[in-house]
């Protein structure tokens, strides 16, 4: 037989005896994401549908100077409160969002047929009020703009004189690329996943070994450290491998219970986008398993090993933080590298764009190049002296 | 057979072994004697081909080390310092593992792990996972893992090493039984009494150097001292590191 296979079936037999490894690439690793997604998604669309539903309650300061125009404000789904004393210490304080102050000159410029003025009171800092604020600016405006109309109407004149520009506002976007810009941080779960999956398995098979006094037996069969080497890495795939393949299930199965509808939008999360994204990320399997061998290999403990994968866990992150900081046009280069070739393409999947055959080969071909790459320098390592010797 | 000629590895600035040689034989039981640091591990590690010697060469059996560390290693039994079994699979499933990467048939493997389970006295827990053994069970699983290819040269480094009275004498035993096969014994070790009592030979290292390579008796009668602890103190210099 084979002795990388030997190697290979021997860790795999051994690991799904050790609880801990289990939980982490069955449970931990693949749900965690899903969870965490579930999660976010279901606050931030329950606060978005909340606030535009309920009536927003809005302090006014001089309500009684402009009853017609409360009324309005009532009407169009505002709930007006009592004046606070100060407007502008109950804006800074968080108390509400906003705060109408209508002067006492109001009725008299309004009768008048000179522009009355009110002022309104926020703070564009505060990203929670954005929303109710300007709702709050839209109904002033259109309010404005009706009584304009009106006016011109019992002067004789045609209120068409008052819009000189038509804008009709032509929204591309889709249901389900609406949804997309929201859900960028999701292809990080998936490189997550994998990460955890085979993490501990990564640790324990070499960093680990050398720690219970093991690794040097072993080497000192005739068999070559490269061949050790392909089958402890072939059985921390296994683990990772599995880890994704749950971790695609349980997002289809959760996409079913985000509300998406209620925010006009559509998820992709069906089982062709499933596929889809392990296709795209065997690529990231083995590279992350080459990366964490090696890591470990270089590590002079266990408990080093942790901490340097659990500060390199940070890394995949970057792509989806800067596409979601400052996102930009996919360009067919981006394909081209690992991580970011993923990011854009589960994202670009999940928006319903379309990846090409060539675009989904680019990313493969230099997906498993530089997981060669980084498999070779992990057996050289793997051949160095140090290795096997546990101080 | 094992032969090694004129050994160098220096670790940085440090001469861990400076010109070691020496010659093995088969049917004999060779012991590297030294205090503990003298370079014993690192001229083993050397020996099994875990480490490339800076100067010098490893025969076994007339193969160079150097050359063909892979047939080398098939032709030796190690037990090495460091020890460790995988604590998931039993005694058992230990051994097979290491069966299978030298390549021994499955047939061949499981009469020859029967047989060193029934040697080593290994029944009671053969079956029992690793987690948990103890120190002599674990001793005794890693030389089943270490002899299970049937090897005709044998390299233990310190095997007595914190075994209880009783399980030192059953190990001094089973390397005379070695002996009695016909293979090339060669065992390090720091305690000057087992080295007495069953080598043939010694080769006594201090300081990555080899003081004295001869046999007991002419080991005495070249020290002009009639006691063996009294010879060794003479050659090293001190006593320092070694045990009665």
């Amino acid at each position: 037989m084979n002795t990388s296979l030997i190697v290979f079936l021997k860790e795999v037999r051994e690991n799904l005896r050790d609880k801990r490894t289990l939980i982490n690439a069955l449970l931990t690793g693949p749900l965690i994401g899903p969870l965490m997604f579930v999660m976010i998604v279901n606050v931030v669309i329950s606060r978005q549908l909340n606030q535009a539903e309920a009536p927003l309650r809005l302090p006014v300061i001089g309500a009684s100077n402009a009853p017609h125009l409360v009324e309005a404000l009532r009407q169009q789904g505002f709930d007006p409160q009592p004046p606070v004393a100060d407007p502008i210490t109950a804006v800074r304080n968080r108390d509400v969002a906003a705060v109408l102050r209508i002067p006492a000159g109001f009725g008299e410029s309004w009768s008048n047929g000179d522009p009355a003025q009110v002022e309104v009171y926020y703070d564009s800092s505060r990203r929670d009020t954005q929303q109710p604020v300007s709702r709050l600016k839209a109904m002033l405006e259109s309010y404005s703009r009706l009584n304009g109309a009106l006016r011109l109407v019992a002067r004789g004149l045609s209120p068409a004189l008052a819009n000189p520009v038509l804008v009709d506002e032509r929204d591309q976007s889709t249901p389900r690329s609406r949804a997309g810009a929201l859900f960028s941080i999701l292809p990080y779960f998936f490189v997550l996943t994998v990460f955890i999956g085979g993490m501990y398995l990564a640790i324990d098979l070499t960093a680990g070994e050398r720690e219970r006094h093991s690794l040097e037996p072993l080497f000192i069969n005739p068999v070559a450290r490269w061949r050790i080497l392909l089958g402890k890495i072939g059985a921390i795939c296994v683990f990772s491998l599995s880890s994704l393949l749950i971790c695609a299930i349980a997002f289809t199965v959760a996409g079913r219970f985000i509300p998406t509808e209620k925010l006009g939008m559509d998820l992709g999360l069906g089982p062709a986008f499933a596929l889809s994204v392990l296709v795209l990320m065997l690529p990231l399997v083995l590279l992350i398993a080459a990366l964490q061998t090696l890591v470990a290999a270089f590590s002079k403990s266990y408990r080093e090993a942790q901490t340097y994968l659990g500060l390199l866990m940070l890394v995949p992150v970057l792509p989806s933080v800067l596409l979601s900081v400052m996102p930009v046009r996919t360009a067919a280069w981006m394909y081209a590298v690992p991580l970011l070739g993923q990011q854009v393409g589960i994202t670009e999947l999940l928006i319903g764009g379309s990846v090409t055959a060539a675009q989904v080969g680019m990313c493969l071909f230099c997906g498993f190049a530089v997981a060669a790459l980084m498999l070779a320098v992990t057996a050289r390592v793997y051949g160095s002296e140090r290795l096997a010797i546990s101080v | 057979m094992i032969q090694v000629d004129n050994l160098h590895k220096a670790f940085g600035e440090i001469r861990a072994v400076d010109g070691v040689s020496f010659t093995a034989r088969d049917g004999e039981i060779t012991g590297l004697l030294g205090p503990n640091g003298a370079g014993k591990t690192t001229t083993l590690r050397m020996l099994y081909t875990l480490m490339r010697p800076d100067a010098g060469r490893v025969l076994v059996d007339g193969i160079d080390a150097g050359a063909d560390p892979l047939a080398v290693r098939k032709r030796l039994g190690v037990l090495p310092d460091a020890r460790g079994l995988y604590k998931h699979l039993t005694a058992r499933e230990n051994i097979d593992y290491f069966a299978k990467l030298q390549g021994v048939s499955a047939v061949e493997g499981a009469r020859r792990r029967e047989t060193l389970v029934k040697v080593l006295e290994m029944g009671d827990f053969a079956d029992r996972r690793a987690e948990g053994f103890s120190q002599g069970q674990r001793v005794k699983t890693a030389i089943a893992r270490a002899l299970i290819h049937d090897p005709k040269n044998v390299l233990l480094d310190e095997p007595t090493n914190g075994l209880d009275v009783m399980a030192t004498r059953r190990m001094r035993q089973f390397m005379r039984d070695l002996r009695a096969e016909g293979r090339c014994v060669l065992f390090s070790s720091h305690i000057m009494q087992e080295v007495a009592q069953l080598c043939d030979r010694i080769v006594v290292i201090a300081k990555g150097r080899v003081v004295a390579d001869e046999s007991p008796d002419a080991l005495r009668e070249h020290t002009g001292e009639s006691n063996l602890e009294d010879a060794f103190m003479k050659i090293i210099g001190s006593g320092e590191g070694l045990a009665a």
